[in-house]
């Protein structure tokens, strides 16, 4: 094989993999939610049901087929888009789904569009400046915003915003915002607190990853020649640290994921996350499923993606 | 380096490198505060932990109630106390499993290679690419809320990266003269694991556990926060945050000592933690 094909070849590898991965993670969703509990019939009915309306719900419900067989069935209708009926209303989970998801992708969607551009500039500028004050603060700031729970970086945000400066609403209305300024406090909180959560990651992968680039020997070189500080980093470091960066942004965007559970619940977003932890709670296993695949998937997605800009940013693979 | 082998005739933990400065002093104070804590728990609470002490609820700070009280007018102070076994208790519990797990069978698979080795790395990774508290709540959903199933939860949550990193060290370590040597002499896979490769991977594996218990604490709260962790009557700090997430509005000091304490917690392991002799530490990330 030409050697030119190698990245080519390990990105569809790393494709492929991430399928075999899909394929495994809802395997275990599906087995986790469905064969673990005692018996879903059972469930639905309560505790006063009769053996034989059980017995015609489980023959209804075509649990009496063997677990394999179900998965299939299930593993396909979700590839054809056919998520299921909620055990809950009734009503078709892809129904349940759609708008939800599109709130969701909305919240994650201004987020990334606010986090990005705040958290590259902050870390650019802390491995620029590196042992400044500027980059202790961040560092410290940073840390401590990893080694809290999402949810306090929330409550501290409802604290400072909401309940001391009195600027934002506490709670997040998401659906119908008719005027900019109605759309702007709706989502500010959701919003800030998933911003903190993400960026944090992001600032201090971006500062790694340019401060590994600025002690390459090319880097010095160019300090040496008499470069400025800002040139040697901008001009010299920062082009061949991108591919690093993208990775780090990817990888930190995965970040939503989990952050999303926390805050939807907290600031009451109708998003996916809210309706999963719901789900949740009235044990509504077709819905719980068809959520957790589309977190997972977003996940893997993301991650996936991560691995293909690092692999097609290192120009050692290309040669 | 004179200095480094003079060093080694005088082993004391200075001269070894194994001393520690200020800022992991003070990180292992915490975790050792903590650690007290959750364990003569019971005979520290200033009031027993489930009544119902003061007439007010969301009570402020005073000499009575020094961390005030709760929705329900129950004392913050020995509500954290006792929650503290709890919250280190769980997470220290499957951090042990995690890990024990996680790295028994990375250095098996680094020593054993082949179709074994491939196969176990494939489906682990696999499980990487569940996010954590996802799946958390998609156990809790299937078999309820208990502390075993947290446990067990959180070790699957987390095993699949302890056997990653143990993996990835094992693998280096494999290749070394020393294991050879060992394999030559005819040497079996248990004695290679435990008294060839375990030695030589333990710093960075500690280092390791201690990282992944913060992960561990941070999505037990976080599960306990969406009431799927510990159940009431009993409460994890998490559980507490969210039982008087109420007084959030009113700045109940009943809301902000839990935090506290969360975040005293894993600041203070992430302090140790990046703070050890880099002797210990040695991590290539």
């Amino acid at each position: 094989m030409p050697a030119s094909l190698t990245p080519y070849f390990l990105i569809a590898q790393r494709l492929g993999v991430a399928l075999i991965t899909l394929v495994i993670v809802s395997f275990a969703v599906f087995f986790a939610t469905e064969l673990l509990p005692g018996d879903v019939a059972e469930i639905l009915l309560g505790q006063a049901a009769t053996p034989e309306a059980v017995a015609g719900l489980r023959e209804a419900m075509g649990l009496n087929q063997p677990g394999i067989y179900r998965f299939l069935h299930w593993f396909v209708g979700l590839a054809s888009g056919d998520l299921g009926t909620s055990y809950v209303n009734n009503m078709p989970v892809a129904d349940l789904i759609s708008g939800r998801l599109a709130n969701s992708l909305k919240l994650a969607g201004v987020t990334t569009l606010f986090a990005v551009p705040i958290a590259l500039s902050l870390g650019i500028g802390a491995a620029m400046w590196r042992g400044s004050i500027f980059d202790r603060l961040v560092s410290v700031l940073t840390i401590s915003v990893i080694s809290v729970p999402e949810f306090m970086v929330a409550t501290l945000a409802v604290l400072i915003f909401a309940v001391w400066l009195g600027w934002l609403p506490a709670l997040s209305y998401g659906a119908d915002v008719g005027s900019w300024s109605a759309m702007l406090k709706a989502y500010a909180m959701p919003v800030i607190t998933l911003g903190f959560v993400v960026s944090a990651q992001m600032i201090r992968m971006t500062r790694a990853a340019v401060i590994e680039t600025i002690n390459t020997p090319y880097v010095e070189m160019a300090l040496l020649k008499g470069a400025s500080r800002s040139r040697m980093v901008l001009r010299h470091a920062l082009p061949n640290a991108l591919g690093p960066i993208a990775n780090a942004v990817a990888l930190s965007l995965s970040y939503l994921v989990g952050g999303v559970i926390i805050v939807e619940t907290i600031f009451n977003y109708p998003g996916v996350a809210k309706l999963m932890v719901d789900a949740v709670s009235t044990r509504d296993l077709p819905l719980i499923q068809s959520c957790a695949m589309i977190f997972c998937i977003s996940y893997l997605s993301l991650i996936t993606l991560a691995d293909m800009i690092a692999i097609l940013a290192n120009p050692r693979l290309r040669h | 380096m004179s200095e480094k082998s003079l060093s080694l005739r005088l082993p004391t933990p200075r001269n070894l490198g194994y001393s520690f400065n200020w800022v992991g002093r003070i990180g292992l104070m915490i975790i050792l505060f903590w650690g007290a804590v959750a364990i003569f728990g019971p005979w520290l609470t200033p009031y027993p932990v489930g009544e119902i002490v003061d007439w007010d609820y969301f009570g402020p700070m005073s000499d009575k109630f020094w961390m005030g009280t709760d929705y329900l007018g129950r004392d913050i102070l020995s509500r954290i106390i006792m929650g503290a076994r709890y919250t280190v208790g769980i997470s220290l519990a499957s951090v042990t499993l995690a890990c024990t797990g996680g790295v028994i069978l990375g250095m098996v698979a680094a020593v054993a290679g082949g179709w074994f080795d491939t196969g176990l790395s494939r489906l682990l990774d696999a499980f990487n690419g569940i996010p954590s508290l996802l799946f958390g709540l998609v156990v809790v959903a299937a078999v309820g809320s208990s502390i075993p199933v947290l446990v067990l939860t959180l070790a699957a949550i987390y095993l699949p990266g302890s056997y990653r990193f143990a993996r990835a060290l094992a693998v280096n370590v494999n290749t070394m003269d020393f294991v050879t040597v060992a394999r030559a002499r005819g040497e079996r896979t248990p004695y290679l694991i435990l008294q060839e490769i375990f030695p030589n991977i333990l710093g960075p594996v500690l280092a390791d556990l201690g990282l992944r218990f913060v992960f561990i604490v941070l999505v037990l709260s976080g599960l306990s926060f969406l009431g799927l962790g510990v159940q009431p009557p009993n409460a994890d700090w998490g559980a507490l945050v969210r039982e008087n997430i109420e007084g959030l509005s009113l700045g109940a000091p009943a809301v902000v000592f839990p935090s506290i304490a969360i975040a005293s917690l894993t600041i203070s392991v992430n302090m140790f933690i990046d703070n050890l002799p880099t002797k210990i530490r040695d991590r290539s990330e």
